[in-house]
């Protein structure tokens, strides 16, 4: 892994030196919008409150990721980091900002190159059940990507999909067998293969592992870093579980509110975080090593996505906020080579 | 404040489901002595019974499911056998429960005002403006910010943490001697849910309410909770004070899931692994039911292994030693 | 009750949806009973001209002289008229199985069709989304705010009598729940995950639609349409009732009904009672195949 430690240590933000980031996002902003219709205008003037929305669910996000890292996306809901993921699998276009795979913007490429840069990044999802379509057979579900797109023929797909199903530890034989004959875990590997078998470079898990039982958990988790390892993935691994982020992550970015408020190596994160979000969180995960003790939580609520607060966004929180918070909005710096933060506490030092 | 008076005994409870399948023993002979303010931790993964042995204490479970042996002693009262009208007394007055939905006890078209007066009023004689002051004083004891105002709000006005406090208001309204709480929080974001724990840790300590927490999660129990039960597959396989378990876990199974906790591992390496899956209901291994996955096994796991002590026992023939 | 969760078995044998719908199915005996009763009227109006005593069509064969016979009794030449006879001399159990072979006919060739149009419309309106979704669905609306019966009576005012108009009108009015449905169900499992997974791998958009939504959309789908079968008979025989549906020559159950219908108070019931009894029967075993159906497949109630 010594790879991996040396082009962590060279990406920072934005990405400078020599290697060609894997995946480079720049300024991604995704806001959801609604028009009022006819009918809901007519009742506004009526005096109803009916508002046209505007959210920016992920504002002006900025990151490399070095071939072979592993990013870790952490946040509470609302915070972006399920719609950060989803743009980068492709699923939604961003509103702004572009993402660039290896150099090369992907709105800009030829038809046929954008699909290949689709497949290369490919998601493993949230919930084991609804990520698999009930009614086709695994074969067919890890099978079907890689036949259209051309991968195999129908006659080696059968060869293929049992290859495949071995990679991530299912036994071929069940291969006929529909999702809901599996227990979750195992239906968590089959989407894993389903990712797997058009051959990708680049692995978005979207709390990949939360819905699973502990012991099956830690399972999962050893399956993808063994992937990494065999197969020289690179992965945004966004959760909530800080523990989990600690262990599988290099780097480990914190959102709050659609924005980054800090970025820094997981290992320096984790011992010294830098943002009071990123303090708070931290200390307020509860752990298995802590004894017995007095919950000491920050105070409030997680402000709506539709009405942020001014400045800051964390400052109705913030135990440290200064006056400057609530109407300035800091921003994301180097406060150490590799390290970014966005708060205005480190102008102070 | 005496801790060493039982509010709640649980013996060898029997919950089984009668299915199409075969007959499921959710909750097959658990055990434990809940005292006043004591908070008890209740672990499993999905299936070991936990949420069932849960609605049993209630009377709450529905079939294909029935109570088919033990007893449930409140205050030395057996609830197994009472009649249906003294548990609908006892729930919801003396003993409470909080679900992982608050939807679950929150009812959409109510203000919470009217639900929480029509709470105390259906147990207590007492005018409606007393009924709503204690509503009121309910939701600023669970950290309700301007309970006035929010008296008067609907359940879909509040955030999902919001929420759940007014659910934990509504079982406080006549002070319950137990509350019990399966996994309150693990739909809630970190700092919410340290803001619940917060909160319930206080009550408990204030009141002397005794508090079952029904979690899959080690890690929240491991700072709340005073004891800490391990269920597998419909028995408690670990029971003992949270230090105890925690830090000297002898079950298999318990030294398994701390073992494969991330913290507990070296960055980067491999997480130690339980390896295989929960065995269903309908099926299970004959003996200990860990069995077919335990690292220890022997012979002698056929048969099944009594729990070994009351304060801190464990269900297994080869324990593991003391975690270092 | 999680408690129960066969999906944590290991995987034992093969068990396509199907199978599993089936087994699932077969566990109300009351729905057993209906698909059962259902299954002999089915197949007792398909093989009509098989075992009615008589052709109730072929006029040649009527004699006035066996009008209004009462249930039980015999004609000259000695046949027996199970369920009595109308005014023409029909024997009443053949015009109810030739009826039925109507009523079915009119009553699932219209929800077939109606259920094709339905579903490429609704899907059409789910996946397309914006003006075109709104323009779909205030139609739907509109035609769902008319009462279906005046709408097929307008319809048969303009196209005329006969069996293929009727199956025109009860589809033009049964479309919109379909419609409605497929829509709905599609942007349901839209947003599911393995939808979203199904566009990460770049599949063709067609093939998402065809292979993974609409599979999926189906079961309400289906729910519906059992209900609707009934309702289409009912509406069918409603229309007969009132004259403006099947010609008098094909006499439906509506129609027989209809044709009792002055005879009920003079002591001859049997011309309405027992084609009303058929129609009875058909519709509660249909409406309890649908249940039963409509309890299985209902996605909230499955594991």
């Amino acid at each position: 892994m010594t790879a991996t430690t040396s082009s962590r240590a060279a990406v920072p933000l934005p990405a400078p030196g020599s290697a060609t980031p894997m995946l480079e996002l720049s300024h991604l902003t995704k806001r959801f919008t609604t028009k009022l219709d006819f009918a809901e205008r007519l009742a506004k003037r009526l005096g109803a409150k009916v508002q046209e929305f505007d959210v920016r669910a992920v504002d002006d996000v900025s990151l490399a990721i070095a071939p072979g890292e592993v990013v870790g996306l952490v946040g509470e809901s609302g915070c972006g980091k399920t719609t950060l993921g989803r743009m980068v699998a492709g699923i939604i276009p961003p509103s702004s900002g572009e993402l660039i795979y290896r150099g090369r913007p992907m709105a800009a490429l030829p038809h046929d190159e954008a699909r290949q840069a689709t497949l290369k990044i490919q998601m493993v999802f949230q919930d084991p059940m609804a990520s698999l379509n009930p009614r086709l057979r695994v074969s067919e579900i890890i099978g079907e990507a890689p036949r259209v797109h051309g991968i195999v023929s129908r006659n080696e797909q059968a060869d293929y999909v049992a290859s495949i199903m071995r990679k991530v530890g299912l036994d071929p034989a069940y291969a006929a067998r529909f999702p809901h004959q599996f227990s979750g875990g195992q239906r968590q590997r089959i989407g894993i293969a389903r990712a797997l078998a058009v051959q990708p470079d680049f692995l978005v898990c979207d709390e990949s592992v939360a819905a699973l039982d502990v012991s099956i958990q830690a399972q999962i988790i050893n399956l993808f870093m063994e992937l990494r390892r065999d197969l020289g993935l690179t992965y945004l691994f966004i959760s909530h579980d800080l523990g989990v982020v600690e262990h599988i992550a290099d780097r480990t970015v914190i959102m709050y509110l659609g924005r980054v408020v800090e970025v820094a190596p997981s290992a320096e994160l984790f011992t010294k975080p830098n943002h009071p979000y990123s303090r708070a969180l931290l200390d307020e995960a509860p752990r298995v090593d802590t004894r017995k003790r007095t919950f000491a939580p920050i105070r409030g609520e997680i402000p709506s996505p539709l009405d942020p607060p001014a400045g800051c966004a964390f400052h109705p929180r913030c135990p440290l906020a200064l006056p400057r918070c609530r109407s300035e909005r800091p921003s994301l710096r180097e406060i150490a080579p590799g390290r970014l933060s966005a708060c205005h506490l480190n102008d102070m030092q | 404040m005496t801790r060493q008076e039982a509010v709640l005994e649980v013996e060898d409870l029997r919950t089984y489901f009668f299915t199409r399948g075969g007959v499921a023993k959710a909750v097959d002979g658990v055990s434990f002595t809940l005292h006043r303010g004591e908070i008890l931790g209740l672990v499993g993964e999905s299936g070991s019974g936990k949420s069932v042995t849960g609605m049993s204490v209630l009377g709450l479970v529905d079939p294909p499911g029935r109570i088919v042996g033990g007893a449930v002693r409140y205050h030395g009262e057996d609830l197994v056998t009472a009649a249906e009208k003294r548990l609908r007394q006892l729930r919801g007055s003396r003993i409470a429960m909080i679900f992982q939905d608050p939807m679950m006890t929150l009812n959409p078209v109510l203000s919470v005002e009217t639900q929480m007066v029509e709470t105390v009023l259906a147990h207590d004689r007492v005018s409606r403006s007393e009924a709503r002051e204690r509503s009121r004083e309910a939701l600023a004891r669970v950290g309700i910010p301007s309970p006035d105002e929010r008296l008067a709000a609907y359940p879909h006005q509040f955030s999902g943490g919001m929420r759940q406090r007014v659910a934990i208001a509504i079982a406080l309204l006549h002070r319950p001697d137990v509350i019990i709480a399966d996994e309150p929080t693990t739909a809630l974001d970190v700092t919410i849910q340290a803001q619940i724990l917060f909160e319930m840790q206080k009550l408990c300590r204030e009141t002397g309410t005794a508090l079952v927490w029904i979690t899959h999660d080690l890690a929240v129990v491991s700072g709340l909770a005073d004891r800490i039960a391990v269920m597998y597959a419909g028995r408690i396989v670990e029971i003992g004070s949270a230090v105890e378990v925690i830090d000297g876990a002898r079950h298999p199974y318990t030294h398994g899931l701390l073992g494969s906790v991330p913290s507990r591992n070296r960055r980067g390496e491999p997480l130690a692994q339980i390896p295989g899956m929960t065995p269903s209901l309908l099926n299970l291994p004959e003996g200990c039911a860990f069995r077919p996955r335990c690292p220890r096994a022997t012979d002698a796991c056929f048969a099944l292994p009594p729990l070994s002590d009351e304060a801190h026992g464990w269900r297994c023939f080869n324990p593991q030693g003391a975690v270092a | 009750m999680t408690a129960v969760n066969p999906a944590t078995a290991a995987p034992s044998r093969v068990q396509t949806p199907l199978k599993r719908f089936v087994v699932e199915f077969l566990d109300s005996r009351v729905a057993v009973l209906g698909l059962v009763v259902l299954v002999l009227i089915v197949s007792s109006a398909l093989f009509a001209p098989w075992i009615a005593p008589q052709d109730p069509y072929d006029l040649s064969k009527l004699d006035i002289m066996n009008g209004m016979l009462s249930p039980g009794s015999a004609d000259m030449d000695g046949n027996l008229f199970w369920l009595g006879s109308d005014e023409q001399g029909r024997d009443l159990l053949s015009a109810i199985l030739y009826g039925l072979r109507t009523s079915l006919l009119v009553g699932f060739s219209s929800t077939t069709v109606a259920l094709a149009i339905g579903l490429m419309v609704g899907m059409i309106a789910a996946y397309a989304g914006g003006s075109l979704d709104a323009a779909i669905m205030r139609l739907v609306d509109i035609q769902l705010s008319f009462p279906a019966i005046l709408i097929a009576l307008i319809l048969l005012a303009v196209l005329g009598k006969g069996v293929d108009k009727v199956i025109i009108a009860l589809t033009a009015i049964q479309w919109a729940y379909y419609a409605r449905t497929v829509r709905s169900a599609a942007l349901v499992e839209r947003r599911k995950e393995y939808v979203e997974a199904a566009q990460c791998l770049a599949l063709p958009r067609q093939r998402i639609v065809l292979r993974h939504l609409l599979p999926n959309c189906l079961p309400p789908l289906i729910v519906v349409a059992t209900v609707q079968v009934a309702h289409a008979i009912t509406l069918e025989a409603t229309l007969s009732f009132l004259g403006v549906g099947v010609p008098v020559t094909e006499p439906s159950l509506g129609m027989l009904i209809a044709s009792g219908f002055d005879y009920m108070l003079s002591g001859e019931f049997w011309v309405s009672l027992f084609p009303g009894l058929a129609l009875l029967v058909t519709i509660v075993s249909i409406n309890l195949v649908g249940d039963q159906m409509r309890d299985v497949l209902n996605p909230r109630l499955q594991h």
